[in-house]
């Protein structure tokens, strides 16, 4: 009984999401950890200069990062951030924003 | 604590992508009847600026079933990024002026406008001037930096108006920009910069560009003296270069051992004293006062001897009261600069620690960065920008990860970095205001 209530009442807030602005919820775990400190420049919309790396390919994400890192692609500030970071971690930033 | 009951799992089980403010409005309660009667965590949040309002989204963003009320002062926040834009005259006071609707609406933060004037670090309260007082079961601090108003003799908090010191953004803004437009071609403004550790170290100089460059246009007969307590100062080679392409012969800047050192002031004639006693004159006198933790963090003994706030640099919790946060300026978070970008970062970290706690789960390592744009002209930036980690211990810079502009750079790169800061201010006032 408790179960069906609980299902029912799941139902009803999915169905109610819809009718509000949307939100996407975050989840607390490395690659968040690692990719939010990203977010206070590349937002989920072009904001000027800047360009968003929301939903790009993941390998698109990885690669930029690794050649800015050893300096095969010139940046004015990117190099100097992506050197904070091993490939694993590139890797988890990549799928982060392309799933965003 | 164990006792409650967490929503962050239901969450977790209805969907990825979900309302916050329309889960925050549902009565949650009733969804998780399966165990007793739950209780809703409550965070209380003491500043709305980039460390505490940035605090208040994330942990929405992470568990929207927590009550997160937000504390501020002020109707509007004006950023003080960008207030050294609107004292040179490039941008309009408005444009750097946010409000809390949408962390209302769209969060379902509660946005609470009045003055926090002590903590109970005991009963877990927060006391508003109004004579209300605030439950939480966790707090957080991020109420930015006060001054140290008699670090030189002379001058008191009541001189504000004649001797602005710009270095909270609002009204002490437009003080400075009319002064400096009010006065004669061929005055002098001087700044005083404080000594470390201050809220953002380019920023002085940063503004005694912009300054030159209105004068520049419009009093070109003017010039701008920095008296600095320090013997360098952050980005200090890129600064003055740009100094001797942009404004040769304008900015003149007087190292702590040259004579920099003011150590009094004669408020009523607009003249600074140095340590040497030599009287130095200003049309307009910018003096920053040195600095410490946000006065509520003195009150609620969150501070040390140094006037800041020794914190644990994983989770930012005080290591002086459990259950109280501290981030942003306050805070003793070296290396982190005390930036609104750090602050913003440090509100996310901060974020996922409380999250992580009250659902009795274990929090990922934190990462933080930082970038720091200087405007020197319309068409010239420069940065510094870094990635930090956590030891175990303390927070550490990443080897090999950040660094300035680099100085030898075209004019393309100057104009590039010149277009990034006005994308960075717009890109982090949304992240942290929207
Ligand atoms: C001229 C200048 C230029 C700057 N430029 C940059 C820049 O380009 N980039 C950058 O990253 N940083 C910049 N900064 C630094 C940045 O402004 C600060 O580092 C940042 O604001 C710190 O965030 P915070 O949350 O600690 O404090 P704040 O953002 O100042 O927020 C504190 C808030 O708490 C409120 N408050 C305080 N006490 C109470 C109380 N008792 N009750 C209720 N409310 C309270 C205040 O009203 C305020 O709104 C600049 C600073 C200056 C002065």
């Amino acid at each position: 009984m408790q179960f069906v209530k609980l299902a029912l009442w799941r139902c009803l807030v999915v169905m109610l999401v819809g009718l509000f602005q949307s939100v996407s919820a975050e989840t607390i775990d490395q690659r968040t950890m690692l990719s939010i400190t990203c977010s206070g420049c590349h937002s989920d919309e072009n904001v000027g200069a800047i360009p968003s790396i929301a939903g790009k390919p993941a390998q698109y994400i990885e690669k930029a990062l690794i050649d800015f890192r050893d300096d095969k692609r010139s940046s004015t500030v990117m190099g100097r951030h992506a050197k904070g970071y091993s490939d694993a971690e590139i890797k988890l930033i990549a799928e982060y924003f392309s799933a965003k | 604590m164990n006792n409650k009951t967490s929503r962050r799992r239901f969450l977790q089980l209805s969907g990825s992508v979900l309302s916050a403010a329309s889960l925050g409005m549902w009565p949650l309660n009733l969804i998780a009847g399966n165990s007793g009667k739950p209780t809703t965590y409550r965070v209380v949040i003491v500043g709305g600026g980039f460390g505490g309002a940035t605090c208040a989204k994330y942990i929405k963003l992470f568990d929207p079933s927590i009550d997160v009320t937000l504390v501020e002062r002020d109707v509007r926040f004006v950023t003080c990024p960008f207030s050294n834009l609107v004292i040179g005259g490039l941008r309009d006071i408005n444009s750097i002026t946010h409000d809390y609707s949408v962390l209302k609406k769209k969060y379902g933060i509660n946005v609470v406008q009045g003055d926090v004037v002590d903590i109970d670090a005991v009963k877990n309260t927060l006391l508003l001037k109004n004579g209300k007082s605030l439950p939480y079961d966790k707090a957080v601090v991020s109420p930015g930096i006060d001054f140290l108003w008699n670090s030189v003799e002379g001058y008191t908090e009541k001189d504000v108006d004649i001797l602005p010191h710009a270095w909270k953004a609002g009204k002490q803004t437009i003080v400075l920009k009319s002064q400096i437009e009010a006065m004669p071609d061929g005055g002098v403004v001087v700044i005083v910069a404080p000594p470390n550790p201050f809220r953002c170290p380019p920023g002085p100089y940063e503004r005694a560009s912009l300054i030159a460059g209105y004068l520049k246009q419009y009093k070109p007969k003017s010039k701008v003296v920095i008296l600095d307590a320090k013997q360098k100062f952050s980005k200090m080679p890129l600064f003055t270069q740009a100094w001797d392409t942009l404004y040769p012969g304008m900015i003149e800047w007087v190292a702590g051992t040259s004579g920099g050192r003011v150590t009094e002031i004669d408020v009523a004639k607009k003249t600074v004293f140095n340590e040497l006693g030599d009287p130095i004159a200003g049309a307009v006198v910018n003096y920053i006062p040195h600095q410490a933790a946000g006065a509520i963090a003195r009150k609620a003994d969150l501070t040390d001897a140094s006037g800041w706030c020794p914190v644990n640099q994983k989770t930012f919790e005080s290591t002086k009261h459990k259950n109280i946060h501290v981030i942003g300026d306050s805070a003793v978070a070296t290396p982190l600069p005390k930036s609104g970008y750090a602050a913003n970062s440090e509100g996310k970290m901060c974020a996922a620690a409380i999250v992580s706690e009250l659902n009795a789960a274990v929090m990922p390592d934190p990462s933080y960065s930082n970038t720091c744009y200087s405007l020197i002209g319309k068409n010239y930036g420069i940065s510094v920008a870094a990635v930090y980690r956590y030891d175990g211990n303390k927070i550490i810079k990443v080897k090999g990860s950040g660094g300035i502009s680099p100085i030898k750079a075209d004019d393309s790169f100057r104009r590039a970095e010149a277009l990034y800061t006005s994308s960075w201010y717009a890109n982090i006032t949304r992240d942290t205001f929207s």
